[in-house]
């Protein structure tokens, strides 16, 4: 299988301080790979490194090939990486269908996720187009950030705590749509503190405790035993 | 009769603040930034008109079609080459390169055109006027000014609600981050909203000069109307501008009617008093 994403002894720091060393993380095409880890570990300083939100050294990270690194975020979007940002972060001043259409503005690919196939994905977003995004519930808003991120047609998503905020029945219903989005050919890393919830969706897992990775597998052949341990670090 | 003439020439007055205030409300909108040079550069496309109308011998809309052209360059190079490198988290230095080129325009100018006051010079459509009704006449200069204002924010409207680049303008404008995951390069977003602001000042300038006199040195001046204007229509609303223009312009005309010496004072007391009365002004943007 071809390998989409790639970091090699990333290193990520927040001015003087160090918050990632030394990752070695991959993703192949078709793929769904969970990043775990407890509160600070790391996690979205890493989806942000991907992004281009924190920009590093050019070779450290490599998306379909290229070196990316030092690139900026909106020339990732157009390469094909979109990210679903923590706490959604959706646009106040735009409404729900204008949320959606800026998140086209960079992607190259035209399909297969358009208006219509987003709004068949949630058809609840259709009924409320021109709704005020900030009035709805978090779960809609979830969808929302999600509806957007695809707006771009991305060959790989990241998503960061999809859960974070959520009714436990909405996060299954958020969760339900990973397999639809898996069949349009997008590869997709979800970065989760909701250990047991990630492992359920996702074919491989990498955990990281305080900047580094500590433990890497397919959750069925690892025990929760030595998850926790991994995630700890008692 | 003569009241509502003096309001209707305060209305048209309004027209020709709103236009000083566009550019002002443009970029506050979009960079949640205050350009303290924003009336030399409405002072300094005047002079531009000027020049491309007396010294190259072109007519007037065609001066002005050139000169709306550089000052969009001109934004446009400005923010990419100088506002980007202190655009942050402070907003005092980028304050502080306005308020540096509000000097350096006003001084500039002044060793390049001296501090004569000058005027555009529109031909006799400076003085046509149409009589509504009996006893009461429009000019038409200043009934223009104010017809182009409107249609001024008509488009900048249709832009910001109707388009792709508005929706990154509003976007960039509620988190300058998350647009860039979208793909938005926040930095060319920001050097269109000061090119389409300066653009816009051109025509508050040509308006400026052909209703009155300018010199180098009433840059600030013009500022402080356009800021009353935002103000009292409410910060990020460019309704709220044209109705903040119209709101002073009809509070000088009137002060002036009772007499010549109130007119200034009668405009900064309506400010004052939209301040006292409706802090967020008139129609403020909905934010939540």
């Amino acid at each position: 299988m071809t390998v989409l994403l790639a970091t090699h002894g990333l290193d990520a720091f927040y001015g003087d301080f160090q918050a990632l060393f030394g990752i070695d993380f991959e993703l192949r095409r078709g793929e769904a790979v969970a990043v775990v880890g407890a509160n600070g570990a790391g996690k979205s300083t890493f989806l942000k490194s991907l992004a281009g939100l924190l920009r590093n050294r050019r070779d450290m990270i490599h998306l379909f090939g290229r070196e990316i690194g030092d690139r900026p975020a909106p020339e990732i979007v157009r390469m094909g990486l979109a990210l679903v940002p923590e706490g959604r972060q959706l646009f106040p001043s735009l409404s729900v269908e204008e949320n959606l259409l800026v998140g086209a503005y960079g992607g190259e690919r035209r399909s297969p996720w358009t208006l219509q196939t987003v709004y068949d994905l949630f058809p609840l977003l259709r009924e409320r187009r021109n709704g005020n995004v900030t009035v709805m519930s978090g779960g809609q808003q979830q969808m929302i950030a999600i509806g957007r991120a695809l707006m771009s047609n991305p060959h790989v998503l990241l998503c960061d705590e999809l859960s974070l905020g959520l009714a436990p029945i909405v996060i299954e219903d958020i969760y339900r749509l990973i397999p639809r989005i898996r069949a349009a050919d997008t590869s997709i890393v979800i970065v989760e503190q909701d250990v047991a919830r990630a492992l359920r969706s996702v074919d491989r897992f990498y955990c990281l405790q305080e900047g580094r990775i500590t433990l890497t597998g397919r959750p069925a052949e690892v025990d929760f035993a030595t998850i926790r341990q991994a995630y700890f670090g008692t | 009769m003569e009241m509502i003439d003096t309001i209707l020439q305060g209305v048209l007055l309004g027209g020709v603040y709103a236009l000083f205030a566009l550019g002002l409300s443009l970029i506050f909108g979009v960079m949640r930034l205050v350009n303290l040079a924003h009336g030399d550069f409405i002072v300094l496309a005047a002079f531009m008109v000027l020049t491309a109308t007396t010294s190259a011998g072109l007519s007037l809309p065609v001066a002005t079609l050139l000169t709306v052209v550089a000052m969009f360059a001109t934004g446009f190079a400005l923010q990419r080459l100088v506002l980007q490198r202190v655009l942050g988290d402070d907003i005092l230095p980028p304050l502080l390169i306005t308020f540096g080129l509000s000097i350096a325009i006003q001084n500039g100018l002044l060793l390049t055109f001296g501090a004569d006051s000058r005027r555009l010079d529109a031909g006799s459509f400076e003085t046509r006027s149409i009589e509504v009704l009996q006893g009461l006449n429009i000019g038409l200069a200043p009934l223009s000014a104010l017809i182009v204002a409107v249609a001024a924010i008509l488009v900048l409207q249709i832009v910001f609600y109707r388009t792709s680049l508005g929706r990154a303008f509003r976007a960039t404008s509620d988190n300058p981050q998350i647009a860039q995951l979208m793909g938005i390069d926040h930095r060319n977003v920001y050097a269109v909203a000061v090119g389409l602001s300066l653009a816009v000042s051109v025509i508050a300038a040509v308006a400026l000069g052909i209703r009155a006199n300018f010199d180098p040195a009433i840059g600030p001046a013009r500022l402080l109307y356009a800021f009353e204007a935002v103000i009292i229509g409410g910060l990020g609303s460019l309704w709220g501008t044209l109705a903040g223009g119209v709101v002073l312009g009809v509070a000088q005309t009137l002060g002036a009617r009772v007499n010549p010496e109130w007119q200034i004072l009668a405009g900064h007391l309506a400010f004052l008093l939209v301040l006292f009365l409706r802090p967020r002004g008139l129609f403020p943007a909905r934010r939540p």
